[in-house]
């Protein structure tokens, strides 16, 4: 499977520290809100497993917290949570809010 | 109190224990590709969890699952390893994932 690497050749790890952005901490918070319901909205293990389904190609083409976001809304989708058009409608909502706010 | 106490586990610290070859093309598990078909040592029982490969699709109340931590020769796991021959490389397995070593 495309994601279990482990022992493929990639060249050098960058271990250089990096700026997590707010809207990264705001996934990975969002993510422990839904985990620590009882009962959880989601697990660890849901997350993951809707990050390894991911086509590779989007795979490679997303950064770790974009891969979070692509798996969380499969799973919300696939759990009768949110609708994609609900998701689809909110994103809608905000990209207008922002230009209204950018003009 | 030590590790495993209590647990009634198939495979105990030291058994030698088989790592079984099995390419299912869809799931989710916590057996990395490269460890399956190797032979390791069980250092030690983790504990028993829920079984990850149930819990990825939205079965919580799953039966636990003993979890070990195996061993393993890095030399054995990599055909072309240049360290240490003494290196070792430790994973955690699920119990079913693992068989008697012949």
């Amino acid at each position: 499977m495309h994601h279990d690497m482990g022992g493929q050749p990639a060249g050098p790890v960058n271990t250089a520290a990096h700026e997590i952005e707010p809207w990264e901490k705001r996934i990975e918070a969002i993510l422990r809100c839904m985990q620590l319901r009882d009962p959880p909205i989601v697990t660890v293990d849901e997350l993951r497993r809707g990050i390894e389904e991911l086509p590779p190609k989007l795979y490679d083409s997303l950064s770790y917290y974009e891969r979070w976001i692509a798996s969380l809304t499969n799973i919300m989708v696939e759990k009768d949570v949110l609708s994609r058009a609900e998701v689809e409608a909110r994103m809608a909502k905000i990209k207008a809010a922002r230009a209204k706010e950018a003009a | 109190m030590s590790w495993g106490e209590g647990i009634a586990s198939r495979f105990k610290p030291g058994d030698k224990v088989h790592v079984a070859e099995r390419y299912p093309a869809k799931g989710h598990f916590r057996t990395p590709f490269y460890i399956r078909g190797k032979t390791g040592v069980v250092e030690r029982i983790c504990g028993q969890y829920h079984n990850p490969e149930e819990l990825a699709f939205g079965k919580y109340d799953g039966p636990e699952k003993v979890l070990y931590r195996v061993r393993f020769d890095q030399k054995q796991v990599w055909p072309d390893y240049h360290g240490h021959s003494a290196d070792k490389v430790e994973i955690e397995i699920f119990e079913h994932w693992l068989e008697p070593a012949k």
